[in-house]
Order: C-alpha cells, then structure tokens, then sequence
C-alpha cells in the first residue's frame, strides 16, 4: 500500500483568511473579557481585606486605568455584538408555518441587551 | 464560443514513484462557458493522462469533485474557470484529509463518522406497512428541509479548522444530517444520537468559525445546526434535572 500523504493544519492558518482572523479576534475578545472579570473581582477582593476602597478608587480615576477600561469597552462591545448576531442561528423561531426573520431575532436580541445595560447602568450612575 | 488561456497549477503526488509532492503547471486554451473540472478532463485526455481526480455526475449533486481552487474549497463542477482572474489557478487536494494520490483524498475518516450519528428516521415506534405513509404537511418538511440537501461533498470539513487541527470532530456535515433527523417530525431518535452528538468530539468542539456554511454549496448552514444542536441538548439536559423521567435523552 503507497504511503498517504499528511498536511498538517500550520500555526498560522488563522492569517490564511480573514474570516479565520475575524474568528480569532471574536475569541480573543473573550478573553480580555475574562481577565478584566477577575482584574475587577481581586482588586474589590483586596480592597474589601484591607478595610478601605480609597486606594481602588484612585486607581480607577487614573489615566492608565481609564485607557484601560475604554479598550476594554471596545472589546467587550465587540464580543457582545458578535455574540448577538450569531443568535439567530441557535434560536430559530417560527410562527405559524413561517420561519421568523434572522434579523428580528437579532435585533429583539439588541434591544434586551441595550435595556439591560441601560438598567444597570441607572442604578449604577442614579 | 469564446476561448481564453489559463494556466492551471496542479498538485502532483505520486507516491510510487516520488516522495514528496509538487505543483505541475499546465497551459490551456478554454472556453468560457468550462468549469475548473472541464479543464481538468481536458488536461488528462489531451495533455497528462496521469493525472488523478475523482468526479462523476458534473451537475453539483454527487459530491465527489471537491477540490481547493486557489485555496478555497469548491465543487469543481459549479466553478467557471472565467471567474478566476488570478496569473494561475491553483489545484490542490481538499484540505485536511490525508492525499492519496495527485488531487484525491481520503474520506474513510468522513464515511466512517457518518453513521455514526444514526442519519436516518428512528421512530418512536416501528409500525406495519398496511399503516400507510408518514404523513408530513409542508410545514414541518419546512423544519429540516434545509439541513437535508447535504450531498456530503466534504467541502465544509475541509474549511473547519476544528477539523484540521483536531481530525477525532465528528464534523460539520455529519452533525448537521444528525439535526436533520432530529428535526423530523417522524423522529423519536434525539435521544439515541445523544451518545455521539454531545461527546467531546460531537457538538462541544465546534468554536463556530463559521466556515462550513460559507463554503455549502447546497446552502446547508451546518454551523447553525450545530449551534441549535447544542441549544436542544442542552435544554434537554437541564430538564432531566428537573424532571428525570420526562426527559428524552
């Protein structure tokens, strides 16, 4: 029997396509999404153990932590959103006989995402 | 008719007779209404008779002239060679699958998967022919009917890096005929699929790169079937805590 011939996937495949790189990203994003969940969770952690939270609220009026919280906006906006539209494909709905538009589900799906989010954030800020 | 030229870029390998594979390049005139598989056929009756392709009925439907056409996956017998206007046109096996020879590949890894998800009717309970049909209204063909245009081309494995990187992925194509079936109405099997669909191979390895189902050229969307897979165990899942006995699976 002649030997098949292997080709293994490369490293690099993600930079073959731009839709492999956009996937990497859409990933990555969670990630930075993770690390700032725990980030946030150890600093009230410690500032919870010290007694005091003056020295984290000087911290989050920092620059380097403004910077870093606008980035991290930015990734979790775009994690959120890709997330978002991907629901159409899980949550196939029909109507009577008829199958409901892609874009409502999505769209339906924003609107519960903004309302939350601005209901959080009344809370947060009122 | 309309002729041009083209320069056809072929991945060789011969294993009796080389080691390691290589591109040969192949200068054609064609004309304009050729499908990258006219030019192959052209290629191996008037220019290189040794060379190897699989395909059969040329109209889209029995899957088996699957190649990468300048690196993407594609039936090449729906792919106009006109609609390339690259210097050449590249031909090279479907990726991720082992070559056997030139541009063939290996599919016993795919045919292998495929039954294992059980892709035909299990009813909740066999009945005698004298019964009739199955009746289904439209409706609920409505349901499954895009999951079952699946010609098993192969295409979609070759565009799945969960695939590439990992060949023990059950698949796109074989996932998403287990949908298929578990969306008829004439099906009691999602229970019996179970085993395979949520193993660590079945649904949960796919990252949803989404590939699959741009590349479908029946339109199949296997990734969504998988998604929807992983909502309907899942679920089923979560009601066997809270209802043991109610549950399917």
């Amino acid at each position: 029997m002649t030997p098949e011939l292997r080709r293994p996937l490369p490293r690099t495949w993600w930079l073959r396509k731009q839709s492999y790189l956009f996937f990497m990203i859409r990933e990555l994003t969670s990630l930075a999404v993770l690390a700032y969940a725990i980030l946030i969770i150890t600093a009230i952690w410690t500032a919870a153990g010290d007694g005091s939270f003056t020295t984290f609220f000087d911290f989050l009026k920092s620059t380097t932590s403004v910077i870093t919280h606008v980035g991290l906006l930015i990734l979790a906006l775009v994690h959120t959103f890709t997330w978002i539209a991907l629901t159409p494909k899980v949550m196939v709905l029909w109507q009577d006989d008829e199958q409901v538009e892609p874009d409502v589900i999505a769209g339906a799906n924003g609107v519960i995402f903004l309302l939350i989010s601005g209901a959080v954030l009344w809370v947060v800020l009122g | 008719m309309d002729v041009a030229e083209a320069v056809f870029e072929v991945h060789r390998y011969l294993p009796e007779q080389e080691a390691e594979p290589r591109f040969q390049e192949y200068e054609i005139t064609y004309q304009d209404n050729w499908v990258v598989l006219d030019a192959l056929n052209y290629i191996k009756d008037e220019i290189d008779s040794t060379l190897s392709f699989r395909w059969s009925c040329r109209m889209g439907i029995c899957g088996s002239c699957g190649m990468m056409v300048n690196g993407e996956p594609k039936l090449t017998c729906e792919s106009f060679v006109k609609e390339y206007d690259t210097e050449t046109i590249k031909i090279e096996p479907l990726a991720h699958f082992p070559v056997i020879r030139d541009v063939v590949i290996n599919m016993d890894d795919f045919m292998e998967k495929l039954p294992t998800v059980s892709p035909w009717l299990i009813p909740e309970e066999e009945l005698p022919i004298e019964d009739g049909e199955f009746l289904q209204t439209p409706a609920q063909v409505a349901h499954y009917n895009r999951f079952s245009m699946c010609i098993n081309c192969m295409l979609c494995y070759s565009a799945c890096p969960v695939y590439g990187l990992d060949s023990s992925f059950t698949g796109p194509a074989a996932l998403a005929l287990a949908e298929r079936y578990n969306l008829d109405s004439r099906d009691s099997g999602m229970g019996a699929r179970a085993d395979v669909i949520t193993a660590h191979e079945g649904i949960w390895e796919c990252t949803y790169v989404g590939e699959c189902t741009e590349v479908c050229p029946k339109g199949v969307d296997p990734a969504g079937a998988i998604q929807m897979l992983k909502l309907s165990y899942a679920l089923d899942w979560a009601k066997s805590l809270v209802m043991p006995r109610g549950s399917r699976s």
